[in-house]
């Protein structure tokens, strides 16, 4: 392969790959948060960072860092004091991250590296050897610490009030949550960019949600996509000549919209069958109950009834009661009424 | 093992520093099952929230386990169903990795379940007749199995002090069985049993004791019977047959309607 003969293009696809496994492993717990924008938020804050790396010619990616940690932690603990003023001051430090950032890159002496498109939309083949070392770094620890906390994370994430009720450490562990995220960003910075970072956190989750079963199943989904649309983002852009960041997030939408148009067209199918099933009695004249002349026949968690030969399961909506006709599993075929006496079915 | 699973002295509970509860009189004692009755915005919630450490204790004691509720440390000895309808999770989980949630608090910050675990959770979704849903999505469940599955979520911390907010509300008939019959082994396997509701009749069976608050105050602790049946916004006040008026309104008035005290309703 012509590309992997370049030693920036090797490098370029090893951070890509790394971004494409580690976004999506913080993002899972993010979207279960309903938090997707804290990464595009951190994103922001780590541009002042990178302007105090540049204007004190330290590496950048160490003080984005520092900063989008930092940032992290202070968006936490804001949380956490429950004010309503904690919107505003989320904006103040998102904007102000990258005010900040701006003004200081725009600061540095004339020869440095201060191009800001390559820190907001990502300059992947500028990936220096030292940079993917750091990387690598970010990427161990980051899924160390989601092996070991991913079930705390997954439930703080998931029920927040319960966490709190039965003792999980709620505080701690979502900092912890935030400051992946923030090591994230920063991560994602050469391959992305500050400004899509939180697309490819968000997206592969966003398609692993649609079809998985489980959290878990979902969270090894999310990281699978994540490096496929990472790593193909990457290779295309160098074809296409197109910048990464934005390749690799087109990608994941066009991804997502595929895997949505897929579920919606199973889900209206299945919903035709079902509907098939209803339409025995679509105007249903009254709400089955005790004393409505029809036998009740109890079915695991519900009460079918016995109506003219046949059992009607309630079925509650939106719009209020209607009835499935229970069908055999194997046949599709309307199952009759038990004999008399004989009032649970296996 | 001889302190009270509840004590409450003079306890003003609240958020901020609006107080809801006030001044509130409880001691529960080990492998009791009370009713904390209410209609809405009564304090009843609030007063649950305030034993799991989810809202402020502005004044007076509040004891679970034996230890002040701020400073409990093994909080995974309290089992809390919470007042939803459904898992609300953005992701989909399994009915076991809920589940499992409720046994993490007993495993401390890293450790991960064992073979132990893995049974207590087998064995609480069992309990709430589940077991052959393990694996499924909780989305695939219906609303009464959803409310189950929290159920058993609580169940599996093997919880000395059980705490439910509204369990039965808006869960069908079938359902509403089961949880008795669930409530009643697991109060006479000695867990003691807090049930925060509106309505006794479903679970009269199993609740023997009930407390009724009334705008923020304890106005009735007695046997589930004299607390008069349910509850509910509209009817017979329980006050009147323990021979005390309740405070803010007389027999005579009207009760305020439910909705100009809905605002503080603690269910948030």
């Amino acid at each position: 392969m012509e590309l992997l003969e370049y030693g920036f293009m090797q490098r370029a696809l090893l951070a890509s790959l790394m971004v494409g496994l580690v976004a999506p492993a913080v993002g899972v717990f993010l979207v279960q948060r309903r938090l997707s924008l804290l990464g595009d938020g951190l994103g922001h804050v780590a541009l002042t960072g990178v302007g105090v790396g540049v204007l004190t010619s330290s590496a950048p990616v160490g003080t984005a860092l520092v900063a989008a940690v930092l940032g992290a932690v202070l968006i936490e603990l804001v949380r956490a004091r429950g004010r309503t003023s904690g919107d505003v001051a989320l904006a103040v430090l998102f904007y102000g991250g990258i005010a900040g950032g701006v003004v200081l890159l725009s600061l540095a002496p004339r020869g440095q590296a201060t191009n800001l498109d390559a820190y907001l939309f990502g300059a992947i083949t500028t990936t220096t050897a030292a940079d993917v070392a750091v990387f690598g770094v970010i990427t161990v620890v980051v899924l160390g610490v989601v092996w070991l906390l991913g079930q705390r994370l997954y439930a703080v994430s998931d029920d927040e009030e319960y966490a709190r009720a039965v003792g999980l450490p709620v505080l701690p562990l979502n900092t912890v949550l935030a400051a992946l995220v923030a090591s994230t960003v920063v991560l994602s910075m050469r391959v992305v960019g500050l400004l899509l970072i939180s697309a490819l956190m968000i997206l592969p989750s966003a398609v692993a949600q649609l079809v998985g079963r489980s959290f878990r199943t979902t969270l090894y989904l999310a990281c699978a996509i994540g490096v496929v649309v990472s790593v193909s983002g990457t290779a295309g852009s160098y074809y296409t000549g197109t910048p990464s960041g934005g390749t690799i997030v087109l990608l994941a939408i066009a991804l997502f919209l595929a895997v949505t148009a897929a579920v919606a067209l199973r889900d209206a199918t299945a919903r035709r069958r079902h509907g098939r099933r209803v339409v025995v009695h679509a105007a249903h004249p009254h709400e089955h109950g005790t004393g409505c002349g029809h036998r009740a026949v109890p079915h695991g968690d519900h009460v079918d009834y016995d109506h003219d030969g046949h059992l009607h399961a309630p079925h509650r909506t939106d719009s209020g009661v209607h009835y499935d006709e229970h069908t055999d599993e194997h046949t599709g075929d309307p199952v009759g009424t038990p004999p008399a006496g004989r009032t649970e079915r296996a | 093992m001889n302190d009270p699973a509840l004590r409450l002295a003079g306890a003003t509970i609240g958020y901020g520093d609006v107080a809801i509860v006030r001044d509130a009189d409880l001691t529960v004692r080990r492998g009791e099952a009370v009713a904390v009755l209410g209609s809405n915005g009564s304090g009843k919630t609030t007063l649950s929230r305030g034993v799991l450490g989810l809202a402020t204790v502005l004044g007076g004691t509040v004891e679970v386990l034996g230890a002040p509720v701020g400073r409990l440390r093994e909080r995974g000895r309290v089992g809390y169903v919470p007042q939803r309808h459904t898992v609300s999770g953005a992701m989909p989980a399994t009915v076991r990795e809920v589940v499992t949630v409720g046994r993490l608090p007993r495993l401390g910050l890293f450790r991960r379940p064992g073979p132990r675990d893995r049974a207590a959770v087998a064995e609480a979704v069992a309990a709430v007749g589940l077991a052959d849903r393990l694996e499924d999505p909780v989305a695939s469940l219906s609303g009464g199995q959803q409310r189950r599955v929290l159920v058993a979520r609580a169940l599996a911390a093997e919880p000395e002090l059980l705490i439910m907010d509204e369990p039965t509300a808006g869960v069908d008939a079938a359902s509403q069985a089961a949880l008795a019959g669930v409530l009643a082994r697991v109060s006479a396997g000695g867990t003691t049993l807090v049930v925060v509701t509106h309505e006794t009749g479903p679970l009269a069976g199993v609740l023997t004791r009930a407390v009724v608050v009334d705008s923020g105050l304890l106005t009735y602790d007695g046997p589930l019977a004299g607390a008069g049946a349910p509850a509910g916004p509209d009817c017979h006040h329980p006050a009147e047959a323990a021979g005390r008026p309740a405070r803010g309104y007389s027999l005579d008035q009207p009760r305020p309607a439910p909705d100009a005290v809905r605002v503080r309703d603690g269910s948030r």
